[in-house]
């Protein structure tokens, strides 16, 4: 009896139910939007879809790794416009070149993250203080570099390409995310960091006392969710063909909702990549759709609102 | 045990409570106490400045942001009333246009300063009644800039008039698109004055005089570059045969212009816009953008102050200060009335 009851539970706690589930909800919305508009589901609007996802998923997947270390970032959106800011810096004032600027706009919001780690694992300060102290200064500092006015890349045309020149058809932009997606699902699944990382999020002190340097990893997991964030920066100033000091906060919150929604889990030790690919394009689906269908702003908040907390119940009963 | 705790925190929640109350109480009454004595310190501080004239008459201005270039703009001719009428200002703003709460703290604040004046762009014309009504008790002017205030206590406000110059938006988009088709609009936000005035100043004039055109779409972009260009590129989406699109403030009709760009709209549907800044100016040049409205963001923050003054002066002043509006295209973008009003 009791057997059974594991292997039922088991079934449905599996991941490959989990994924189902996001994706079958993703596919659901799509066939919904599609039959109410005649106008979503044409290829200029899906791109469109695509294109949307690109900044936000970069950093959903970044804090996907601190949020199964059961940590939290709330600097990816404001440090995401410190290293934007910061790329405009190096590229239109210093004058550098383009690849110097951008590599170092993306290092920017890696230092930022090593800064965060720093704090959180020699510093023992809780990572919610830790990244929402980095997320006013990364505020500060971005306006206080750029002068609270926007810095534009008038000068080299060829910045913007990096996120909205094409192939295929499809932006730049979008083809960085899928990459970077690949990237994240290999460091996550197939290096010491990502096992760590998960060992980490289950049981910190079973981790240190297998001998798990945890100070170092937890540092290289910021940081990397730094790295994140300035790659989304620099794709988020070349689509804007600028850098706008005031962007990016409330942009963690969007991201979270991703990761949440994907099923990775704020208590930590458990996510995918995937889950966090879907999360972030039922997040753009659900806004491009809503919007498409004309329905007030108002009520797109409070409809991507419940969705959020569905998913996060759905994932309280799988886990049952 | 766990009875005695559970008494035991509320009695410590009682107690706390109570101080609350207690501090409440002890706060309200020597403020009442203390009134006519600050009365008398400001009297006597008045008659120290006119005696020693080496103190500068102080003025804050309260305004509703400060990254922006609008609102920098604004500083930039504040500044320089304040040089020309030798007075001293402080221009503060919170970090977004929908931190009324904290504009409120702001504002708490500076009536705390005890100033002679006092300039308030409201995010919210009704949330900073009750202050207003404070200021007027301590005998202190309060002048409205950019917006005005569901209240007659300003003694009186700088302000475009956003509904006429909407309305002159709207006048515009129907003689290029030729009076008919589908237009949509986005503006920055629903709650403040000066989105819903834009709004309905221009989704009024086009209802009332073009019955040929439809307006399709009205969306709310948060003045977010980013937000908004996906928002209109959804709009595009929608509706194919758009042929006009309005962005209501800066943030917006950036939106509208990377949306169009990236859709391969450009010249293909006729872009209005709001205000000012690098990007738009670029595009009215290049043609992707027929043109747009600005204020004159420089005279409001020079009126405010100079009608702070004069109100201190005790001089009369009208209910109202318009500042005035301009349509601006390619033609006149360089002009000598134009290029002062603009900003990057």
């Amino acid at each position: 009896m009791e057997n059974k009851v594991t292997q039922k539970k088991s079934l449905f706690r599996s991941d490959a139910t989990q994924k189902l589930l996001a994706f079958g909800s993703l596919i659901i919305l799509f066939i919904v939007f599609s039959l109410a508009s005649p106008n979503f589901a044409k290829f200029d609007n899906i791109v469109g879809i695509l294109l949307a996802t690109a900044v936000n998923g970069i950093l959903a997947l970044g804090v996907t790794f601190v949020i199964i270390t059961g940590g939290i970032d709330l600097s990816i959106g404001t440090g995401m416009t410190f290293a934007a800011v910061m790329t405009a810096v190096f590229i239109t004032n210093w004058k550098l070149p383009i690849i110097i600027g951008v590599v170092g706009g993306i290092l920017m919001g890696g230092l930022c993250g090593f800064i965060n780690g720093i704090i959180i694992a020699k510093m023992k300060v809780p990572p919610f203080v830790a990244t929402l102290g980095m997320m006013m200064v990364a505020k500060g500092l971005s306006l206080v570099i750029s002068g609270t006015k926007p810095i534009y890349f008038n000068d080299t045309p060829i910045f913007r390409e990096i996120a909205m020149g094409s192939i295929f058809g499809i932006p730049n932009a979008v083809l960085i995310f899928f990459l970077v997606a690949i990237i994240a699902s290999i460091i996550l699944t197939r290096t010491v960091l990502g096992r760590y990382n998960f060992a980490l999020g289950s049981n910190e002190e079973a981790a240190r006392l297998s001998g798990i340097n945890v100070d170092a990893w937890k540092i290289s997991i910021y940081t990397l969710c730094g790295i994140f964030f300035g790659l989304a920066g620099v794709l988020m100033a070349s689509r804007l063909n600028s850098a706008q000091p005031s962007l990016g906060q409330g942009y963690e919150l969007d991201a979270i909702a991703a990761v949440v929604i994907g099923g990775t889990s704020l208590s930590g030790g458990e996510g995918t990549i995937l889950g966090t690919v879907i999360g972030a394009f039922i997040m753009s689906v659900l806004t491009n759709g809503l919007r498409i269908l004309s329905v007030p702003q108002e009520w797109q908040t409070v409809v991507t609102g419940v969705i959020v907390v569905m998913a996060v119940y759905l994932d309280i009963i799988r886990r049952r | 045990m766990k009875k005695v705790k559970k008494i035991l925190a509320v009695a410590v929640c009682l107690v706390l409570v109570v101080a609350l109350l207690a501090g409440c109480g002890q706060k309200e009454q020597p403020k009442q106490e203390s009134k006519p004595a600050e009365n008398q310190q400001s009297q006597t501080q008045q008659s120290q400045s006119g005696s020693s004239s080496s103190e500068k008459i102080y003025i804050p201005l309260i305004s509703k942001g400060f990254q922006h270039q609008f609102w920098q703009a604004v500083k930039q001719g504040a500044e320089k009333a304040a040089k020309d009428y030798n007075v001293e200002i402080t221009f503060e703003g919170p970090e977004n246009e929908s931190m009324v709460d904290k504009q409120v703290e702001m504002l708490q604040a500076a009536l705390n300063k005890n100033p002679k004046a006092i300039c308030l762009a409201a995010l919210d014309s009704k949330a900073v009644i009750p202050l207003l009504e404070k200021a007027k008790a301590a005998n202190i002017p309060v002048i409205g800039f950019d917006s005005g205030v569901d209240s007659d206590i300003p003694v009186t406000t700088a302000a475009t008039d956003n509904v006429k110059a909407a309305a002159a938006a709207a006048d515009k988009m129907a003689e290029l698109i030729g009076g008919k088709g589908e237009v949509a609009v986005i503006v920055h936000d629903q709650t403040s004055r000066t989105g819903i005035d834009r709004r309905d100043g221009f989704v009024n004039r086009i209802k009332e005089k073009y019955p040929d055109i439809k307006i399709v779409d009205i969306q709310y972009g948060g003045g977010d570059q980013l937000k908004s260009t996906d928002l209109a590129k959804a709009i595009i989406q929608a509706h194919p045969n758009l042929k006009g699109f309005f962005g209501a403030n800066e943030g917006s009709i950036i939106g509208v212009l990377n949306g169009v760009k990236e859709m391969n709209k450009e010249g293909k549907i006729v872009v209005i816009g709001y205000d000012s800044g690098k990007q738009q100016i670029d595009a009215i040049k290049s043609g992707v953008e027929a043109g747009a409205i600005t204020q004159d963001p420089i005279g409001i923050g020079y009126k405010a102050v100079e009608a702070a003054v004069k109100a201190i002066k005790g001089e009369q002043l009208p209910k109202v200060i318009d500042t005035g509006f301009h349509w601006y295209d390619k033609t006149n973008i360089d002009s000598d009335e134009i290029k002062p009003l603009l900003y990057e």
